[in-house]
């Protein structure tokens, strides 16, 4: 079967991906690239996680900054309140990203386009408020993370989240794939397109947004949690900042929306060019970039880089498709 | 075969101080073609998603198979076997005619478990039998009115319903091509599918009813044979006018 084929595929470039990875932080001594590196790949995860509601159910969510400054304080909170290791950290803050998915979904999900955008916005406020007013997690002021030891055999903590960050990427990216191909996918696909018309043919459209949203808000969390450790430093204005959600959106439709590599692309190329920016020009530039690609892209390019490659593919091949 | 499949018992739909649907009754037998015919906003389409679950009741209570489902999601009740096409087609826009036939295959006949290979056979024959075989792997945005006309049929079909509503399946058809979808619903029904047909155009609702029924500003005005309601004296003022 060509589908199996394509499944060893992708296993194995995923493992290449990990090895290499590892790999990287015993070869490089500097710590700079895991640094910056760290960075991309957060991104790749959060608009693959932001692509799984956003993309495949087309439900506009400006709230990723929720999710991902929950991540944050779930992690700071259970590293101060218990010392809990990083692992702990994430998984505990998957969970909590997922009740609120679930919650968040349930209130807002009957919503339909740019309702659902604003009350996923009004999210992000009630939640931040909410820990500027918790003393504990260090209030307005934010709070000072000391990163324990290394776990061996890396001899850095940046090293050791990055790979981690890496293991993460591919349990996002698997998760979306996954999603794609499954009965799951093709049911966000035709509530997506028509979700009167989805319900009448038996798809439970509030279902299976609810599990996109369940699934997408887990993954934002899960990617905030080390973040806190990776800073040393957690203050709500930026875990919650709106540049995780608009940089989130914008790298999935930069890349493409219907397929799971299309945020993947729009993630690296985003993120990249911003590294590139804040180190040769400086880090205001960034957000500049941003704006003028999503620009260029939703008036040049509105299926984005994917759009672009199969209009490419399509002008060259002729019409090679049945 | 004349126990009832639906039955439609004092539903009363208001929108606001509007009452669309007033305490509606009325019994689908197994088998049976059913026309609904009305002028414009007589409650017609209102009725059709009260059944189908898009609209909820504020009175009264609807039956399927003996068993109240006027509570049911959508959803479930598509799964029950109430299928039905939209008034302005309703395609999956991103998908292809074979993608669109497979959403329902997916979703509505849940429990079966087909195989792959019989998924597909069991969707080529459905489009073979719409005369859309030829269209299958074309994206349905490319599709003109009259393939989607058959599209949403062949989707509705594809959920394996017992009970077809085609909402106005033939507005903005030619005349062959009315002729063609009646043929198309005809032979439906001849495979025992119940069908309840809404049109505007009256010979052909006429043509394929065993029993109409005639709604005006959501009440039950005429019920019985074709030639019963045409000759009722008000259809002919609902859709005429009053003569002074």
């Amino acid at each position: 079967m060509a589908g199996a084929q394509r499944g060893s595929t992708f296993w194995i470039v995923a493992a290449l991906f990990v090895a290499a990875a590892a790999a990287a932080t015993f070869l490089i001594k500097n710590e700079y690239p895991f640094f910056a590196g760290y960075v991309i790949l957060q991104f790749i995860i959060l608009a693959t996680a932001w692509n799984i509601l956003g993309g495949y159910a087309g439900y506009v969510n400006f709230g990723t900054s929720a999710f991902f400054g929950l991540g944050v304080y779930t992690a700071v909170f259970l590293f101060k309140a218990t010392g809990a290791p990083l692992l702990v950290q994430i998984i505990a803050a998957t969970g909590v990203g997922a009740l609120l998915g679930f919650l968040v979904g349930l209130l807002t999900l009957r919503m339909r386009g740019i309702f659902f955008s604003i009350a996923t916005i009004a999210v992000t406020i009630i939640i931040e408020t909410f820990i500027i007013n918790w003393k504990f997690v260090g209030g307005a002021s934010g709070i000072q993370m000391i990163r324990p030891a290394a776990m061996p055999p890396f001899d850095s903590y940046i090293k050791m989240l990055f790979v981690n960050s890496a293991v993460m990427v591919v349990i996002a990216v698997a998760l979306a794939r996954f999603i794609q191909g499954s009965w799951i996918g093709r049911g966000l696909q035709a509530l997506r397109d028509d979700e009167m018309a989805a319900e009448c043919t038996g798809v439970p459209t509030l279902k299976l947004k609810l599990t996109a949203c369940v699934i997408s808000g887990a993954l934002m969390s899960a990617v905030g949690a080390p973040n806190a450790m990776y800073l040393s430093y957690a203050d709500p204005a930026s875990a919650f900042n709106l540049n995780y959600s608009v940089s989130a959106l914008a790298m999935a439709l930069i890349g493409g929306t219907a397929h799971w590599i299309g945020p993947i692309l729009g993630a690296l190329l985003l993120s990249v060019t911003q590294q590139l920016l804040t180190v040769t020009i400086s880090s205001e530039v960034n957000v500049l970039v941003l704006g003028l690609m999503l620009v260029l892209f939703v008036v040049g390019a509105p299926e984005g880089i994917l759009g672009l490659y199969r209009r490419a593919r399509a002008r060259i091949g002729g019409k090679s498709q049945p | 075969m004349s126990e009832a499949l639906l039955e439609v018992d004092g539903v009363t739909k208001r929108f606001g101080g509007f009452t669309a649907l007033d305490s509606v009754s009325v019994s689908i037998r197994s088998g049976e073609r059913f026309g609904l015919v009305g002028p414009n906003g007589s409650g017609k389409t209102t009725l059709i998603n009260c059944i189908s679950g898009v609209l909820s009741l504020d009175a009264g209570r609807i039956s399927f198979l003996g068993q109240d489902i006027s509570t049911l999601p959508t959803y479930v009740r598509t799964r029950r076997g109430i299928a039905r096409s939209f008034q302005i087609p309703r395609p999956f826009k991103s998908m292809t005619v074979v993608e669109n036939l497979m959403v329902a295959l997916d979703f509505a006949v849940v429990g079966h478990g087909l195989a792959e290979g019989e998924r597909h056979e069991e969707v080529m024959s459905l489009l073979e039998r719409m005369g859309l075989a030829a269209k299958a792997f074309r994206p349905s945005s490319e599709l003109s009115q009259v393939e989607l006309r058959k599209m949403e049929l062949a989707r509705a079909m594809a959920a394996r319903p017992k009970l077809l509503i085609s909402d106005e399946a033939m507005a903005g058809l030619s005349s062959s091509e009315i002729d063609e979808v009646l043929d198309l619903l005809v032979k439906l029904n001849g495979d025992g599918i119940t069908i309840i047909m809404i049109e505007h155009i009256m010979h052909a609702v006429m043509r394929f009813s065993e029993r109409v029924m005639c709604l005006d500003a959501g009440r039950i005005i005429a019920y019985g044979t074709p030639a019963e309601v045409m000759a009722e004296k008000r259809v002919q003022e609902a859709y005429l006018g009053a003569q002074a």
